[in-house]
């Protein structure tokens, strides 16, 4: 996949439920990729959920976005999940090629 | 007499001379209420307080405690400095510590267990001077030996009578077991007890005896008996915790130690609480009963005692209303005191007479230690409580754990603090295996011959790991903030400032 160019429109996913990560995504006018983490278990997880966050933006080929990640101890499967399924709204993707996620 | 006059002092001969014997001295009936305060600053006044002294005051009203806020609140007032506060225990009522360590009241701390905004805060260096965790038992250790040295006590119960006969299981705010504050009123030099009612002279049975108490306030209220059971005796409706449960009531099954007669302490949390209710179903299947309940007493306890499942229930604390109501109902369930529970150097403490201790941990490491005091990020977060007493003592120690709560692995390669060591440990029950200490072959070749999913504790932890991630250091400073006591009062280990 090249990277998209095409405008994301903001979206959501996730909930604030304990074990999960409520995640946000809204287009960002700088390039690169924003992160703004905040996490019940940040003093010990947040760099490792920081790196999984961007990781996971940079695999979808997305640029110029911000993600907002409320995290309540998710695991990592979770979060990568929720950014995934939140960029896949932001992006209009109904039928993602499974494949690449 | 002139016989008499070579063994004794002759001036002591003549009772008129003596001045409990004059007329005049007798204020016919008003000494009788000479104990009675007006208010607790009169109380302090009496009691001859003063800065850098030691105060003290007991746990029995857990989360539910009113009265060592009110009595620090007059302390402040009174313009008293550099206090060393030495309650049993602190629970998350007690935040408002913070603005008296703040304000130069209290500079030193002695307490089992420290939570919440106060924990933390001493946690970042609220304090100069660390604060010294100890055990139930440790406590009367350090007592006895002379370290701690309480020069005030302060006392809070539901109902005394003004000669200062108190007990903790009838009146209106009934904490049940006066057990730690029992040891308070043996070795403080000045006792005062804050009372919720007065009953006529004598109330007995009393807890806290006559010839123990200096002075008595009658104050509004006490604590709010609705709240010692809150926190961490609830009842679980948890299926991880009744998955928990059930395995521990197998281990303790196959042991080798259910068998008429056996004797068990459970301690808080969900887990350790529904094992009772499952080892009940066990012991009457089987037909077999137990001799003795031991330590904090609740209400599943009670049950079982009332069930005749247990024939005796020793109490040093009462975790809940039930188990404190019952207290003074039923003959076979008895209060004791921390030296007789759990002290090391105690002539008879019934931890040696005890077969099986459940107890919980926040984590626990691949050697089998134990931390019940600081939380994944370093906080300090719980209590020492009778941990590490009874894992020394009884026959087997039981940690009942889930492998992880939400991301934090409880299973790690190195605990952030010990306050239990690993040898005194047998097993670790946690949802996804049972591990047996090493040291244990016998207890592990009998879990395994009943069939249970017996694990290397390595196993557990890179499960935990797979599952969580490796988690980062915690930064800490170099400045130690709490001291970690051992039950004879050697320091196993220390707390860090957060950096």
């Amino acid at each position: 996949m090249n990277t998209l160019h095409v405008h994301l429109q903001p979206a959501h996913a996730g909930t604030l439920e304990s074990s999960d990560a409520f995640v946000r995504v809204m287009p960002n006018d700088q390039a690169g990729v924003e992160i703004v983490l905040e996490s019940s278990v940040a003093e010990i997880y947040g760099d490792a959920i920081e790196a999984l966050v961007l990781q996971t933006v940079l695999s979808m080929n997305v640029d110029r976005v911000k993600v907002t990640v409320q995290d309540k101890g998710a695991l990592d499967f979770v979060i990568k999940a929720r950014v995934q399924t939140a960029l896949l709204r932001a992006l209009g993707v109904n039928e993602p090629d499974w494949s690449t996620l | 007499m002139k016989d008499i006059e070579k063994y004794v002092n002759p001036k002591a001969l003549t009772p008129s001379n003596a001045p409990f014997f004059r007329y005049e001295e007798k204020r016919k009936g008003e000494e009788r209420r000479a104990k009675l305060c007006l208010s607790i600053e009169e109380a302090i006044y009496r009691s001859g307080l003063k800065d850098g002294m030691t105060i003290s005051f007991h746990h029995a009203f857990r989360g539910g405690d009113l009265l060592l806020n009110n009595v620090m609140n007059v302390i402040a007032k009174m313009g008293f400095k550099n206090l060393t506060l030495a309650s049993s225990s602190l629970a998350s009522v007690h935040d408002p510590l913070i603005e008296h360590i703040q304000n130069g009241v209290v500079t030193q701390i002695y307490t089992s267990g420290l939570r919440s905004k106060l924990g933390e805060a001493i946690s970042k260096g609220l304090m100069q001077k660390p604060v010294q965790i100890h055990s139930h038992g440790g406590r009367v250790h350090l007592l006895q030996s002379g370290e701690l040295h309480i020069d005030v006590a302060f006392l809070g119960v539901p109902i005394s009578d003004e000669f200062g006969n108190a007990n903790g299981y009838s009146g209106r705010s009934k904490c049940g077991s006066l057990g730690y504050a029992m040891m308070d009123a043996h070795y403080a030099d000045y006792v005062v007890v804050l009372s919720e009612s007065l009953e006529a002279y004598p109330n007995v049975p009393a807890s806290l005896h006559q010839d123990q108490v200096d002075a008595i306030v009658v104050v509004d209220e006490v604590g709010d008996p609705s709240k010692i059971g809150a926190g961490e005796t609830r009842m679980t409706t948890n299926p991880k915790e009744l998955l928990l449960a059930s395995h521990t009531a197998k281990v303790i099954e196959h042991s080798g130690l259910f068998q008429e007669g056996f004797s068990i302490q459970t301690g808080t949390g969900g887990a350790s609480l529904a094992t009772t209710v499952f080892l009940s179903e066990r012991m009457e299947e089987k037909g077999i009963k137990a001799s003795f309940g031991l330590g904090g007493i609740t209400g599943t306890m009670v049950y079982m005692l009332k069930r005749g499942l247990i024939k005796n229930l020793l109490d040093v604390q009462s975790f809940d209303e039930f188990a404190a109501k019952s207290l003074g109902e039923n003959k076979n369930h008895i209060e004791i005191s921390a030296n007789e529970y759990a002290n090391p150097s105690s002539k008879g403490a019934s931890i040696k007479q005890l077969d099986i201790v459940v107890l919980s941990a926040l984590e626990v490491d691949v050697a089998f230690n134990v931390n019940v005091i600081t939380g994944s990020k370093g906080l300090l977060r719980g209590a020492s409580g009778g941990h590490s007493d009874t894992a020394a003592e009884a026959k087997l120690s039981i940690i009942v754990a889930p492998l992880t709560r939400g991301r934090i692995p409880t299973v790690t390669k190195r605990v952030n603090t010990v306050v239990t060591p690993g040898e005194s440990v047998d097993v670790l029950v946690t949802d996804q295996g049972i591990a047996v200490n090493p040291k244990n072959r016998e207890l592990k070749e009998r879990l395994q011959k009943a069939g249970l999913h017996v694990v290397d504790i390595h196993t557990l932890y890179e499960r935990a790991i797979a599952l969580c991630g490796e988690p980062a250091q915690i930064a800490y400073t170099d400045k130690i903030v709490a001291v970690i006591r051992y039950r004879d009062g050697s320091i196993i280990d220390v707390v860090r400032q957060l950096a």
